[in-house]
């Protein structure tokens, strides 16, 4: 009998527990999942929570309950994985041998990768929204703020859901406006990345709605340190942006089981192929959600559309077939732009956000790269399509596991944007 | 698009970036890096060499992290070597696109 090891019980982990034991009957694999906690925490939540839009319990359920009957979930620390082996061993020296694992640890931000920001501001008037507590307490702060500065401030690429800093800024501007006190709040948006959209065509449908807002981009920004007794971030090439509120976007890396077990790159990210989603070390190494390095976004529905395809090569390797590499970094995602309104972008490695109607050309409903009330109704509505569907591996109605071209329109680029 | 320089014909997207790192040369090089104002030297080469061992191992450019942790060389160094913006210029002069977000 085959032994299917997967570490990690968030969104990636928990959605192959549940196709693999779909497709596999428990006298074929034995099915074990693990995690560190039992606290599922549904990540796009982390960028309401701030406004006062969701409370922490609408975000946090158990893991446990999302996973299926014959898969066991096992709460424990790993001390490392002994790819040489076949085996992981936990915390306390108990080893777990396994035929096939599955990485799904995720990613982590690490506030320590830059200078003074950990220091006497953290959690004083510097906060991140990317975990529980920071997001929590930031909500807290802006309940009393009373205006001033702000700067949304991102470290180095890649970060989880690369246009949640975009959104924040968004939900700032309106929350801001429907408080009346927008006349008394700056907002800044820096950037390592040449500006705000970097891609073509949404750049030239998209560019107006930051300067509408009048949310100022600092683009190109790399930044050296953080002056948290003088609240201003200062770059390599000497520029310098005061703060009264800092929001950073820190550092990612993977979970310290991959650098415990010397299997990561730079960032402790799991060199991964990016067509078939396996280890690139090791074959019976799968890898899949944030924890991978491959250059698709690190985000839910990268994971969703991932788990098909990974689901398909997990069976092909248990029965020695060839592998199909078929992943194409398809992602789909709702950004919020405050005011009730939301867009939506659809595109893969290959093909950047375009305009159009999703899923249904011509139809919709739902209006690619152009704001309106339906996208965030939408996004809204997701809520309960990640607990209910998602989650549990059940088919998203019309959405393909790679991108379709259709309903998409490529529109002619100004030429000459040099 | 295409453009020549220094006799080799190469496609370039509308920042003048190389969109195939395949059509690349050191001859190249020196002409990316006097578009971008820098004229190369030893230590340039170090970092675009790099960059170029690195890339086709990858399929991509590595970034200023990969390059400062493997590649050796210290961020401080990396803007010396190219001014305003070294992912940007080091990628640019070593034949890849641009680094680039989603959206």
């Amino acid at each position: 009998m085959n032994k299917v090891l997967i570490l990690g019980a968030g969104t990636a982990g928990t959605m192959m527990a549940n196709h693999l034991r779909r497709e596999l009957s428990p006298e074929e694999c034995e099915i074990t999942i693990l995690d560190r906690d039992n606290q599922h925490l549904y990540q796009p939540g982390l960028l309401f929570l701030p406004f006062g839009k969701y409370r922490k319990e609408d975000i946090v359920k158990k893991r446990d309950k999302f996973i299926p009957n014959g898969v066991e979930f096992r709460l424990a620390e790993v001390d490392r994985i002994d790819a040489g082996n076949n085996a992981v061993i936990l915390d306390g020296g108990e080893t777990l041998r396994y035929d096939l694992l599955v990485i799904a640890t995720g990613s982590r931000i690490v506030p320590s990768e830059c200078e003074g920001l950990e220091g006497e501001g953290w959690h004083r008037n510097i906060f991140d929204f990317y975990t529980l507590e920071g997001s929590a307490a930031l909500g807290q702060f802006l309940s009393t703020w009373k205006g001033g500065r702000l700067v949304v401030h991102i470290k180095e690429m890649p970060i989880k859901c690369p246009v949640a800093p975009l959104e924040f800024a968004f939900l700032a501007d309106s929350f801001f406006k429907e408080r009346g006190m927008r006349n008394r709040v700056d907002i800044t948006y820096v950037t390592p990345l040449s500006g705000a959209f970097t891609k073509p065509v949404a750049s030239e449908m998209l560019g107006h709605m930051l300067s509408d807002r009048q949310i100022t981009v600092v683009p190109d920004f790399d930044v050296e340190r953080v002056d948290a007794a003088e609240q201003k971030v200062i770059s390599y090439d000497g520029r310098e942006v005061p703060y009264d509120l800092l929001v950073p976007i820190p550092t990612h890396m993977g979970d310290l089981i991959i650098a415990r077990s010397g299997l990561g790159d730079e960032l402790d990210f799991v060199p991964t192929d990016p067509e078939t989603l396996q280890s690139k070390a090791h074959p019976n190494i799968f890898v899949i959600g944030d924890a991978t390095n491959i250059q698709a976004s690190k985000a839910g529905s990268v994971a969703h559309f991932e788990s098909e395809v990974l689901t398909r090569n997990v069976l092909h390797q248990l029965n020695g077939e060839a592998l199909e590499p078929i992943f194409d970094g398809h992602s789909n995602c709702f950004i919020e732009s405050g005011g009730g309104k939301g867009m939506l972008i659809d595109f893969n490695s290959e093909t950047e956000p375009l305009p159009g109607q999703f899923p249904i050309p011509g139809v919709g409903p739902l209006p690619l790269l152009r704001e309106s009330r339906l996208n965030h109704w939408g996004k809204l509505a997701f809520r309960w399509v990640y607990w209910h569907l998602l989650l549990k591996g059940r088919p998203l109605p019309f959405i393909t596991t790679t991108l379709s071209l259709k309903g998409k329109i490529i529109p002619d680029l100004k030429e000459n944007q040099t | 698009m295409n453009k020549e320089l220094s006799g080799t014909t190469v496609d370039v997207d509308a920042e003048g970036y190389l969109t195939d790192p395949g059509q690349w040369t050191k001859e190249v090089a020196v002409e990316l890096a006097k578009e971008e104002g820098i004229e190369l030297n030893d230590r340039h080469w170090k970092v675009i060499d790099f960059i170029r061992k690195d890339g086709a191992e990858n399929g991509t450019a590595p970034n200023v992290r990969r390059i400062t942790k493997i590649g050796g060389v210290p961020t401080k160094e990396l803007y010396e070597l190219f001014p305003g913006g070294p992912a940007k210029k080091a990628a640019k002069v070593s034949g890849y696109g641009k680094p680039h977000g989603c959206l």
